[in-house]
């Protein structure tokens, strides 16, 4: 099992928003023993004639104004652990720190205190009130804060129009469909204006089209109002869609915190391999995660004959043509570069091929998959100065997508292999010698 | 072995008499407070004349279930005036809504305390138990001791009788509230006061107006039986009846106390009722949906964004 606790530590850069440092939390008549005897090594099963124990030694740090995902099956432990960062469960042991309030060592009072002004949260089942209407639901929060009415009217009419229930202030929950509902119950978390917001399974009860319509609201929610958000769910293709981090929970531990791809890519486990093994792979791994080191790459100045010399050499039929900064420029083509040289010209600028593509390291698979069949050369994967930074050969991109690795057979099918002989490669260069020394 | 019994009768004659000379003045006071409360209502009842309260009852059973139930209500007391048990039927009702409010003070607080506490809960219902289901009967006798003949031990008797359901039901209807909205209530910060007057009672009120119901129905069925210690009103005329075996005045005063439990009923059962067909009901939807429409209105003026915000 990977250590959570070593590695989140080197987060320190960005300010931490939530922090759970060793929380156990156990049900049963005695909990503490429980948590002492897992302390000392005892597995869940080997304490379950105590008790259940729901949490066991969770540790992580969740940074403002990232999408901080839990994801487990049903009995991991996730909806307690949620529970735990605002107080509505006690943590058996171990600590949680909102801001900068450790709320596990605070009087009932100052806990309802950091529910009202630092934690809000959305209800898998909107847990709405169901005698009040869809305004006074969202102002719910702002009137527990204690704010005047026709403020916190105003302001609960401003967040029902951002998210998109403009029209219905006046109707009651059970008017409104499933999909509303809960947008009525993300209103309500985000009219409180909290900087942290715990969102237990919020889109689990909404059938799939309506679930992927409030992740991309809630992703440019989040982009407008960068709220720390903590996101509880089953699904591991939410998870993956919305996560900046994800935490894999099993039988109340935390297996592996990561970036999505780190999860895809080097899961902690077999559990979590098996796990990932149905995640839509093309939206999730970038460009940046499956591209090939670049090979054959010469530079504008460096003429044709080079060209030639170093697709001989990497047995291919393209080579990436950079400019003397760096920067990425095109493609050519073997064929091309043999005619250059046996016309005597120099300027490999004339036979760039103009369909290649590049690509930023952050776009996902599913966007080069359009390229990929268009044109047979690989994509180059350029960065911010249009460096080359890699490139991905259409098999590269299907042994992605397939999570099959591309060293299988004697020979890196990598590139199209050379389409003209060695020797008439070896002709040309001979015959050229003395003009391309001239040069 | 015969001669053997165990003394549990006499012990519960000690107590009983031990309570009667230990707290005697404070029975006296309870006694002074219940007979002032009776004679309260019961000169309301009483003193107008007929017509008056006909109106009143018409009038409040057509607010709260329409027309067609204040027809029957006034067809039912007008044939209680037919055969002359109007003042005896206003009597009973006096004694019906003066046991069943303090039956109710008593019972929805105890049920939502039981309701938040496990202990509390488990103390309470086998209390419950023994107060429902020991004969009615049997607390007329140290009601009598206590408060001598009168209305008064009618009243302690039946409030004993019948607020078992009122606590019951109380705490079924706070504890069957959705936890995920009670935990709402938690998580935006509400104090436990504040979950149960804005969360846990609004939605318990449908469960808790049902035990209402049933607390005022038991109420009315021992006030029948507190007749025989004197408590004026229906069961007095019925225990008559059935001391000189006059089929007629105990088919009479049975008809007017089914008629009264028939009109308490109804409008109890209502009351828990939100969707209320009555007028009542309807005047609250009509304020509702006119408040609605001004809204439309006033966003019609406004040009609303056709779609949310975005930033």
């Amino acid at each position: 099992m990977v250590c959570t606790g070593e590695r989140v530590t080197n987060s320190n850069t960005a300010a931490i928003a939530v922090k759970a440092n060793h929380i156990y939390k156990a049900f049963g008549r005695r909990p503490q023993e429980i948590v002492k005897m897992l302390k000392a090594g005892k597995s869940r099963a080997e304490i379950s004639s105590l008790g259940v124990a729901a949490v066991i030694d969770a540790s992580f740090e969740v940074k403002k104004g990232e999408i901080f995902v839990v994801m487990g099956l049903s009995g991991s432990g996730k909806s307690t652990l949620i529970r735990m960062l605002n107080g509505l469960w006690d943590a058996t042991s171990g600590t949680v720190t909102v801001g900068d309030t450790d709320i596990t060592d605070v009087s009932a009072a100052d806990l309802r205190e950091v529910r009202r002004k630092s934690v809000s949260m959305v209800f898998q089942h909107f847990a709405l009130l169901p005698h009040r209407t869809v305004i006074d639901n969202v102002a719910y929060g702002l009137e527990i804060q204690g704010m005047g009415k026709e403020e916190r009217l105003a302001k609960a009419q401003t967040v029902i129009d951002l998210v998109g229930l403009a029209g219905w202030a006046d109707n009651m929950p059970s008017e409104l469909s499933g999909g509303m509902q809960q947008r009525v119950g993300l209103g309500r978390a985000l009219a409180a204006d909290t900087d942290v917001l715990l969102m237990d399974e919020a889109f689990s009860a909404l059938d799939p089209l309506i679930r992927r319509e409030m992740q991309e609201q809630l992703i440019e929610l989040q982009a407008a109002l960068s709220k720390t958000i903590i996101f509880i769910t089953h699904d591991l293709n939410e998870a993956m869609f919305l996560g900046d981090r994800i935490a894999v929970m099993r039988d109340g531990r935390i297996v592996q915190i990561g970036t999505p791809e780190e999860i895809l890519t080097d899961p902690a486990n077999d559990y979590v391999a098996q796990f990932v093994q149905d995640v839509d792979r093309a939206r999730v791994l970038t460009a940046a995660s499956v591209m090939e080191p670049v090979r054959a790459v010469v530079t504008t100045t460096g003429g044709p004959r080079a060209a030639l010399r170093i697709m001989r050499d990497f047995q291919t039929s393209v080579a990436f043509v950079l400019h003397r900064d760096g920067s990425f420029v095109g493609v050519v083509r073997d064929r091309d570069v043999l005619g250059l040289v046996k016309a005597g010209e120099t300027d490999l600028l004339k036979i760039i091929l103009g369909d290649a593509v590049s690509v930023r390291p952050d776009t996902p698979l599913v966007d080069l998959v359009e390229p990929s069949v268009e044109s047979a050369l690989s994509i180059a994967v350029v960065d911010d100065k249009r460096r080359l930074l890699g490139v991905i050969p259409r098999v590269t991109l299907l042994a992605a997508i397939g999570n099959v690795s591309t060293q299988t057979g004697s020979l890196p099918v990598i590139e199209p292999r050379s389409t003209i002989s060695m020797s008439d490669i070896a002709d040309t260069l001979r015959d050229t010698a003395l003009e391309g020394s001239e040069l | 072995m015969n001669d053997f019994r165990l003394p549990l009768g006499t012990g519960a004659e000690a107590f009983v008499d031990w309570v009667v000379n230990t707290f005697g003045l404070v029975f006296d006071i309870i006694k002074a407070i219940f007979q002032a409360a009776f004679d309260g209502v019961d000169f309301v009842l009483v003193a107008p004349p007929f017509w008056v309260i006909m109106i009143v009852l018409g009038i409040l059973a057509l607010g709260v279930r329409g027309w067609k139930f204040a027809v029957g209500t006034l067809v039912g007391l007008v044939l209680i005036l037919g055969v002359d048990q109007w003042e005896t039927a206003m009597d009973t009702l006096a004694l019906v809504v003066v046991a069943s409010v303090l039956a109710i003070a008593i019972s929805v607080p105890l049920g939502i305390f039981a309701a938040r506490s496990a202990l509390a809960s488990r103390l309470i219902r086998p209390v419950l138990d023994f107060m429902q289901t020991m004969p009615a009967f049997v607390y007329l006798i140290p009601a009598l001791l206590l408060f001598g003949i009168g209305v008064v031990p009618g009243i302690v008797a039946t409030i004993i009788f019948a607020m078992a359901p009122g606590v019951r039901l109380t705490e079924l209807g706070i504890r069957s509230v959705d936890k995920e909205v009670v935990e709402a209530g938690q998580a935006f910060g509400a104090s436990p006061m504040r979950i149960l007057r804005q969360i846990q009672l609004p939605l318990a009120t449908p469960t808790i107006m049902a035990g209402v119901n049933q607390v005022i129905m038991l109420s009315l069925s021992m006030v029948v039986i507190s007749g025989m210690v004197g408590a004026p009103g229906l069961g007095q005329q019925i225990i008559l009846s059935l001391s000189r075996i006059d089929v007629g005045l105990g088919f009479e005063a049975g008809l007017s106390v089914v008629i009264i439990a028939i009109f308490l009923d109804r409008m109890t059962a209502s009351l828990g009722d939100t969707q209320s067909t009555g007028m009542f009901g309807s005047i609250r939807l009509v304020l509702r949906s006119g408040k609605k429409q001004d809204a439309a209105r006033d966003e019609a003026k406004v040009p609303a964004p056709a779609e949310p915000a975005r930033v």
